[in-house]
């Protein structure tokens, strides 16, 4: 588009691009800074958005580009699928989907790099730092692109959510990424090998796989998270092959912010990153659950009887687990609450930072079933009303609310920060089974004199509860 | 070369730095959305796509370009509307109140 500017206009353009390029920066940094707070975030989104839109249009400009149609073709193609993806999801598939986004996204770095290398007729003219960029944007951009649909596909349940793996992966797959690097090396002074190329990114695609595949689906958001990191770092090394200022900032501030992000998430688990990805928890406990000691019992209620103590209760805390998001029950949670509401109930949400099936989650589900946004309570905010809150309602919550997480030492879960319901007069657990939580332990809080279940699905025990609640 | 180099991994380094800063921040209730308002934003790379696909060179580099702006305007368009449909519910509750 350049060709349209009057001649001075083009003498101070590679500057003025790059100035412009800094503006779209400054809106990237202060959009993701006003996502800091629900009152700003929607802004936020909106700034980066104008930043993403300055930085395409001025990109646009540049005197390099000088052919229209693929590009046209390529936006308006790839815009109204993102469109229809973006319309069409269910709140519920939300982690899917930006599994989905964040695969195209590492793929798009990786093809740039490889379109760099290919539509340049003379591969010599690239210097060592070029190459190597270009071997480290296909090396973490594949990975992230295979990576991410291995993720999808063990959330939506093409792929099973147990950890496959067996002895040595781990080891393999960490050989397979130094092999890669060394690769990257050997091509940066060989750039004419062809045959290079097509190895590093054939393990690369594969690494996604076999890196991905022995970790268990309950960890998927932490992985999500991790690549969405990596599709920022494969950005930036698409930058350092274009020399791009914007590319290299902008990536970068996405790969800081998934780490932080994955960080977080693992610490609210009480796990380290090391162990989420090498660990494959779940794969050992996969066949245990349900064996438990036989000596225990447990305390059954039904919905009727569930339904006299929650109408004559004064204040009742629902506390919504990754159990709830699978069977997509937040609509009649929502009918629950809000009959108990017009008895003079007292209904509060009691929402773990890990609850759901991404952190966060849990809160748009809400959100989106009408659930106000001040009666959704974090975890230090909910805590202390356990003592002066007559009925807790754990709906496919499990590990969140063990306290084994602060009696036992030893176990795996000890540490986890998590919701003090024994502390209520009663509590009652929304389960189907007495199986055991993915950490895979056992759940003491099942056999407490004060704890009932309510075994069953929970949106057909909540459908229950909704109607007996019509009788009392 | 060299130089310019040492600049960009400058950028680079820095950047990451305010990344950080940024994100450690923001509360539990927001972590799906800032994930996928991230994750559009890592979307960037459309503008390298654009410079492959638009600049003069090997008609088969000039595809890949294409393909990857295909993809990277899925992430970005994709990335954003449904960042800001989330964001949308967390706000109407509030007017509501």
């Amino acid at each position: 588009m350049s060709v349209f500017l009057p001649e001075i206009i083009l003498y101070w353009l590679p500057d003025t691009i790059q100035l412009f390029y800094l503006v779209a920066t400054a809106f990237f940094i202060r959009g993701v800074k006003l996502l800091n707070s629900p009152s700003t975030a929607r802004k936020g989104n909106q700034f980066a958005a104008i930043g993403m839109m300055i930085g395409i249009l001025v990109t646009l400009f540049d005197q390099n580009i000088v052919e229209f149609e693929l590009i046209i073709g390529g936006i308006i193609v790839g815009g109204f699928i993102g469109l229809l993806l973006a319309k069409k999801v269910q709140m519920t598939s939300m982690p899917e989907l930006v599994a989905v986004f964040n695969g195209f996204g590492g793929a798009a770095s990786a093809l740039v790099a490889w379109g760099e290398l290919a539509r340049n007729p003379e591969i010599l003219s690239f210097d060592t730092t070029g190459l190597v960029s270009i071997g480290l944007s296909v090396f973490i951009g594949a990975l992230t692109f295979t990576g991410s649909f291995i993720a999808f596909g063990k959330l939506s349940g093409f792929i099973s959510g147990n950890a496959i793996t067996f002895p040595g992966l781990n080891m393999i797959n960490i050989g397979a990424m130094i092999a890669t690097l060394g690769l990257i090396g050997y091509f940066a002074f060989d750039p004419t090998n062809s045959t290079l190329f097509w190895i590093i990114l054939g393990i690369s695609l594969l690494v996604g796989v076999t890196s991905v595949i022995p970790i268990g689906g309950a960890d998927m958001p932490v992985v999500i998270s991790l690549l969405n990191s990596y599709s920022g770092i494969a950005a930036a090394m698409a930058g350092f092959v274009l020399q791009n200022n914007l590319l290299i900032v902008s990536g970068a501030l996405v790969g800081a912010a998934g780490l932080i992000l994955t960080n977080i998430m693992c610490k609210a688990m009480n796990r380290s990153l090391g162990n989420v990805i090498f660990g494959s928890f779940g794969a050992a406990t996969g066949g245990l659950g349900g064996n438990r000691g036989g000596d225990k019992t447990v305390h059954e209620t039904s919905a009727e009887d569930l339904a006299i103590q929650v109408a004559y209760a004064s204040k009742v805390v629902i506390v919504p687990g990754y159990g709830l998001a699978v069977a997509q029950a937040q609509h009649i949670v929502k009918e629950v609450a809000t009959k108990l509401e017009s008895r003079g109930v007292q209904v509060k949400y009691g929402i773990h930072p890990v609850a759901g099936r991404m952190p966060g989650h849990m809160n748009v589900l809400l959100a989106e079933a009408d659930v106000p946004y001040d009666l959704l309570k974090d975890m230090d905010e909910i805590n202390p009303e356990f003592t002066t809150t007559d009925v807790v309602l754990i709906i496919g919550a499990n590990d969140v609310v063990n306290p084994l997480a602060k009696t036992d030492p030893a176990g795996p879960i000890y540490g986890m920060p998590i919701l003090d319901v024994d502390d209520a007069k009663r509590t009652v657990v929304f389960k189907r089974s007495l199986s055991f939580g993915y950490a895979g332990v056992d759940n003491p809080l099942f056999y407490a004199e004060k704890n009932q279940m309510f075994f069953g699905d929970a949106k057909k025990s909540l459908q229950a509860l909704n109607e007996a609640l019509n009788e009392v | 070369m060299e130089v310019d180099l040492t600049l960009l991994l400058f950028i680079f380094a820095l950047a990451s730095f305010i990344g950080f800063e940024l994100i450690s921040k923001v509360p539990p209730t927001l972590h799906t959305p800032l994930m996928s308002g991230a994750n559009a934003i890592s979307g960037i790379t459309i503008v390298g796509a654009l410079i492959v696909a638009g600049s003069l060179g090997n008609p088969l580099g000039k595809w890949i370009g294409f393909a990857a702006i295909v993809l990277a305007t899925i992430n970005v368009v994709g990335g954003f509307m449904v960042t800001d449909r989330m964001l949308e519910m967390f706000k109407k509750k509030e007017d509501e109140k």
